[in-house]
């Protein structure tokens, strides 16, 4: 039982810190690091950065050589992340798009698709989003209404999507949509390709509760796509739709926020309770414990997935609940984070708060990051359905017909 | 990365899980919940022919040499079996105390029997209501003469040897040491406890002038013990996956053939989500238990946080687990005939007997706060 790399992944480790080394700046010695930038800098500099490390060959290390990846196995790009990780490079914009569209385009487009698409997104030169989430379609995404209908060769789509990130400088997305509203639901959808430039599609941003704009909604008024920009047959939507979202956790998990245990115990040496140092006290030395072993299990859990990685193996179903743990942990040490600054708790200012607000900031996120790729709740399904085997859910939607479902407001 | 158990040791798990399928199912811990053996002879001899008892135990001293991680595969088991064995005193406490700090001739003289199982060992920490600090342990060592009383001690009547921790004299935790005493020897009287689960027994220890030898110099004895908690720890810590994972297997058993409103328990989310949060629960301990396995088994710098998270996961998830078996299974699971209940007592039990939780937190977060402030 070790942490070791086997010698060829070492070789590896020291052939990516080699060329890292050379082509970009550690953290640790970055000015600059956290300044604010545009959004047109944040893209310009995320695609210089792309386009280096398709160069080198480490922008698509798992994908095969055929349509421009390394054929390289998942522990290489695990390997790649955790040295890339320590360097000041931009976080990816292209994380949805090399994580959930080109997979799915890889697996249902033609081989003109391919070549047409692969190539360009691993440069980085063209930009993928995923719209699939609706007002009337969270979790149940299935329920879904935007509508395309036949039209010759052509379709006429129209309706909206909603919390599509990246939506304002993307190329391309992939869509679901219904095609078919006259059968039960998961039966009635079909995914295309579509060009976000085309006129038709009017990306709005969302004003989050913290004030942000990280997402967006995408609206779309008759736009026309070739049934060329089909992925799959007409009614296998879901099917094709399913492809994608399971390459949704790897894409979205990852983030426990910026403050941690270690954070968390320095605050509370600094601050005061009552006439002595917060650290002090009993209930929050028990909660700096609670969340150290939660930390803890997190990491050694990715390291078991890791180990399964190392082996050629398939992992086993334990990294199901790292999402689960991981964003109620951040929100509730973002949570008490604040609560240990008190009244000063209540001020949102970079300059003023503990670790530039990081606490605050990360009690904002949290409360997005709980259902952003999957609910807590979804999340416990699939624990409880796929990993334990207990049966589906009775569903009073399964064999009726879409449009004779029951709907909401 | 190579965070993991070794196909062998995966081999020896299966070997043990397979004997205590066999061997030591309910019905085996239910003679146990009133009847009067120590534990049960033929389990515990069947894991003694498999030499189990030797495994981490060097072989100049009889064992098999092998080390922690092969131990701990097999406390996985032992939990899952909640199997009524004193193994977890007999090796994880006493031979490991032995093995650490004992004088060659101590070991010699008890390290072999106990790998062989010709007797039974334990550690004699506790005095009562008081927890487990220097300021609270009254049995005093003099002369080479240990007096006072212990309790609860862990097959107390059964053992033959216990490790016991003095005060051997002085102030603070220089005042401990760890003594050995022959159990069967003059000074030594043994009374059975009634306690949460009686598959364990627990006894009372009275020592009257009883003949004993200090382990090592005298004064040592309390970071002594705190090296051997610490490996128990990650030794408990494996029976407490075991034992969560069983848990959550009858529950997950019952869901699917209950049937309630028309259909399965195990159809609603209220079911649902609370066997997800078994298994979260069940996860988190053993990552934290495979990260206490490393460190133990390569007496590791981060030995004692690891252990300390092992422990407290450990007890969160089994003690979690068991009560939310029975409320999985509804009144039946609260009925004498129900098996919950062996978990439910050993959930209990291991999550008190190294130290309950609020301890090892306050061991681990004392030891992280050195730790960031350097």
């Amino acid at each position: 039982m070790d942490f070791n790399d086997t010698p060829e992944e070492a070789k590896f480790r020291a052939e990516v810190r080699d060329w890292l080394s050379k082509n970009a700046t550690l953290k640790s010695e970055a000015k600059n690091a956290n300044v604010d930038r545009t959004q047109d800098q944040v893209v310009k500099r995320n695609k210089e950065w792309q386009a280096k490390k398709a160069d080198a060959g480490y922008a698509a290390l798992t994908w095969p050589k055929e349509w421009g990846g390394a054929g390289a196995s998942p522990i290489h790009s695990v390997i790649y992340g955790q040295e890339e990780s320590r360097y000041d490079v931009p976080g990816s914009i292209f994380a949805i798009g090399l994580g959930m569209c080109i997979p799915t385009v890889m697996a249902w487009g033609s081989d003109e698709h391919k070549k047409r698409f692969v190539k360009p997104a691993i440069r980085g030169e063209e930009i993928w989003c995923q719209l699939f989430s609706e007002p009337a379609g969270g979790s149940d995404v299935a329920g879904l209404r935007t509508r395309a209908e036949k039209d010759g060769d052509e379709w006429v789509i129209n309706g909206q999507k909603v919390w599509t990130s990246g939506a304002q400088f993307c190329d391309y997305g992939i869509l679901l949509t219904r095609t078919d509203p006259n059968v039960p639901k998961h039966k009635g959808l079909t995914m295309f390709w579509i060009d976000m430039k085309d006129p038709a599609v009017e990306v709005r941003p969302i004003r989050q509760m913290s004030g942000e704009s990280g997402f967006n909604e995408v609206f779309f008024t008759d736009l026309r796509v070739k049934d060329s920009q089909r992925l799959g047959k007409e009614g296998d939507g879901w099917k094709v739709a399913l492809t994608t979202l399971m390459n949704e956790r790897l894409a979205v998990g990852g983030s426990q926020g910026n403050a941690d245990v270690d954070d968390l115990i320095r605050l509370a040496r600094d601050v005061d309770i009552a006439d002595g140092p917060a650290i002090n006290n009993g209930a929050v030395r028990e909660r700096i414990a609670d969340w150290y072993v939660q930390a803890q299990g997190l990491k050694f859990t990715r390291f078991r997935t890791l180990t399964a990685l190392s082996k050629g193996e398939t992992p086993g179903p334990e990294s199901s609940i790292s999402k689960i743990v991981a964003a109620k942990k951040m929100q509730d040490l973002g949570s008490f984070g604040m609560d240990l600054q008190d009244q000063g708790g209540i001020i949102r200012d970079r300059n003023v708060s503990p670790l530039e607000g990081a606490y605050t900031e990360q009690w904002f996120g949290a409360a997005g990051y709980r259902i952003a790729g999957g609910t807590d709740e979804i999340l416990r399904n699939i624990v409880a359905e796929r990993v334990l085997g207990l049966p589906q859910d009775v569903r009073v939607d399964k064999d009726k017909a879409f449009n004779e479902l029951p709907k909401g407001k | 990365m190579n965070f993991d158990f070794s196909d062998d040791q995966k081999m020896l798990k299966e070997q043990v899980r397979k004997f205590l399928g066999d061997k030591s199912g309910y019905d085996v811990a239910r003679k146990h919940l009133e009847g009067k053996d120590a534990y049960d002879a033929g389990v515990w001899k069947g894991l003694v022919d498999m030499g189990l008892t030797g495994t981490a135990i060097p072989e100049a001293y009889g064992g098999l040499g092998l080390g922690a991680l092969e131990l701990c595969v097999i406390a996985e088991e032992l939990g899952r079996a909640a199997a009524p064995v004193p193994f977890s005193s007999s090796i994880y406490l006493a031979a490991e105390a032995i093995k650490l700090f004992g004088t060659e001739e101590q070991k010699q003289k008890w390290l072999p029997k106990l790998a062989s199982g010709e007797a039974v060992g334990t550690l004699a920490l506790g005095e009562g209501l008081k927890a487990a600090n220097p300021r609270n342990i009254e049995t005093a060592f003099a002369n080479g003469k240990v007096n006072g009383l212990k309790q609860p001690v862990a097959d107390g009547e059964a053992a033959d040897v216990a490790v016991v921790v003095v005060n051997s004299g002085g102030s603070g935790e220089g005042a401990i040491s760890l003594a050995l005493v022959d159990l069967k020897g003059d000074g030594v009287t043994a009374e059975s406890l009634r306690t949460i689960d009686p598959t364990r027994p627990h006894a009372q220890l009275a020592f009257k002038d009883a003949p004993a030898e200090l382990m090592g110099p005298a004064g040592q004895g309390w970071s002594q013990l705190q090296r051997v908690l610490d490996g128990a720890a990650v030794l408990f810590a494996f029976e407490q996956v075991g034992g969560a994972e069983a848990a959550l297997e009858m529950a997950k058993e019952y869901a699917l053939e209950r049937y309630a409103f028309g259909r399965q328990i195990g159809s609603y989310q209220a079911i649902k989500h609370k066997l997800a949060d078994m298994y979260v629960k069940k996860e988190l301990a053993k990552s934290n238990a495979y990260y206490g396995a490393m460190m133990l088994n390569d007496e590791g710098s981060e030995l004692t946080e690891a252990a300390a998270a092992s422990r407290i996961a450990g007890n969160d998830a089994y003690v979690f687990g068991a009560q939310e078996n029975i409320q999985t299974h509804g009144g039946i699971g609260y009925t004498w005939e129900s098996n919950c209940q062996f978990h439910y007592r050993r959930a209990k039990l291991l999550a008190l007997t190294v130290g309950a939780s609020a301890q090892w937190k306050e061991k681990l977060v004392s030891r992280l706060e050195a730790k960031n402030a350097a």
